[in-house]
Parts: structure tokens; sequence; C-alpha cells
């Protein structure tokens, strides 16, 4: 077992369910090929450095996973097969590419405790800090 | 070195230069990966990938950016990674 990354675009032509089942596809392509996975993040949509068939922003979506190394095979015959992809690019992470990602991932988590948990208190604290520093400086 | 400050000092005091004397003041360069213990150059960041870039979108060479070769191997994976996303262009004009 390894793990992997791998990031596509949708074409941005598409309604918000229509890119939900499309990442929902993939995913099931990695469940049923045995790999389990390990981290999703949906980016949105993002403009694009430059045209990738004539569309200037693009959906992306991000996933993290563990399997075999013939999964990668699949997944992008997957993706060459599926005309709403216009873009993907897939990893085995190395070991400091690993670190570095459940970092990311706990990093994440953290955040995402703290805007369920104590909502007001930081938004009020936070801003005073920020203007402290900046006399001190 | 020493005799490096002492032709300093004369230049401040007696004789001005118009191009000023800059070879003692010249800072070493260093790898800011080495430094700062970064070990994995992440390619979904392109916004601190413009630092290894001109305004051309090219990799800046080692010899600019002070890199260590295993780093500059490592941001340029990123970069052409990066690229390959459109998070970053191939080619562009005035970058910043």
């Amino acid at each position: 077992m390894y793990n992997y990354e791998t990031v596509f675009i949708l074409t941005p032509v598409l309604s918000e369910p229509q890119m939900k089942e499309a990442v929902e596809k993939f995913k099931t392509v990695l469940t049923d090929n045995g790999a389990t996975i390990e981290n999703e993040e949906l980016w949105g949509m993002r403009k694009l450095a430059y045209p990738i068939q004539k569309k200037t922003t693009g959906f992306y979506a991000f996933l993290e996973f563990a399997g075999e190394p013939t999964i990668v095979n699949k997944l992008e015959t997957a993706y060459r097969r599926d005309e709403k992809v216009i873009r993907f690019l897939t990893f085995r992470q190395e070991k400091y590419a690993h670190e570095y990602a459940l970092k990311r991932r706990s990093l994440k988590k953290n955040a995402a405790k703290v805007e369920e948990t104590p909502a007001e208190q930081p938004a009020v604290e936070a801003p005073q800090a920020e203007v402290k520093e900046e006399t001190n400086e | 070195m020493q005799g490096g400050n002492t032709t300093m000092a004369q230049a401040q005091s007696e004789i001005r230069y118009l191009t000023p004397l800059s070879v003692d003041t010249k800072k070493k360069k260093y790898c800011r990966f080495k430094r700062s213990g970064i070990k994995y150059i992440d390619y979904k960041d392109p916004e601190f990938l413009k630092k290894f870039l001109n305004e051309q979108g090219k990799i800046l060479p080692r010899r600019i950016t002070g890199t260590s070769l295993k780093f500059q191997r490592r941001v340029a994976r990123a970069v052409k990674r990066a690229r390959h996303l459109a998070l970053l262009p191939y080619v562009t004009d005035l970058m910043k």
C-alpha cells in the first residue's frame, strides 16, 4: 500500500450536483479497486492560469488515498474516458510529502474545530492582537 | 579581512567613490529550505512558488535564489506540477 494524491479539474459548464456526482464517481472508482480515501478537498471554481480547452475557469477537486500501484492506471483511464475532466495529476507521496499531507490535514481539522466551537470569541480577540503587532513594528 | 576593513574606512573618510566598493558587504546567499527546515515543497501554493519565478514565469537559477541543489530540484518539480494544473502559467508577461 502506498499513499497517493490526485487533483483533477472539471469543466465549469457543469451544475453543482453534476460536479458532486463526478467527484463521487471517481471516489467509487478508487474504493471499488480496494483503495481507502483519506482526505477529500473541493477547492471549488478557480481561475486557470492559462486556458484549457478554451475554458478559463475550472472546478478543482483534490483526493488523497492509499492503495496498490495498479490503481493509478485504472483511475487515470477513468479520467481519460470522462469528458468532464479537463486536467488531472496523480502521484505517489514520498516520505516528506506524506508527512506534509498529514500535517496539512490536522491543521485543516483544527481550523474546522475552531469554527465549530467558539466562533465568536476568536473573531473578537484576533483583530486586537493584530493591531498590537502592527504598532510594535 | 582586515585589509578590506581599512580600505572601506578610508573610502568613507577620504575618497568618495561614485560606485561604492561593496565587495565586503555582499550578503551570503543561503538555502531558505535548509535554514527554515522545510522538507516538502507544495505545488498547491502558487503564491509561494512565485518567489522562484521571474516575470516571464521561468524558474530562477540557483545562482540567484541561493537554493541548494536538492531543493532546487524539488522547487522545479513543484513548479512543473503547478503549471500542469494551471495554478501557474507556462508563459506570461508581468507575472506580479
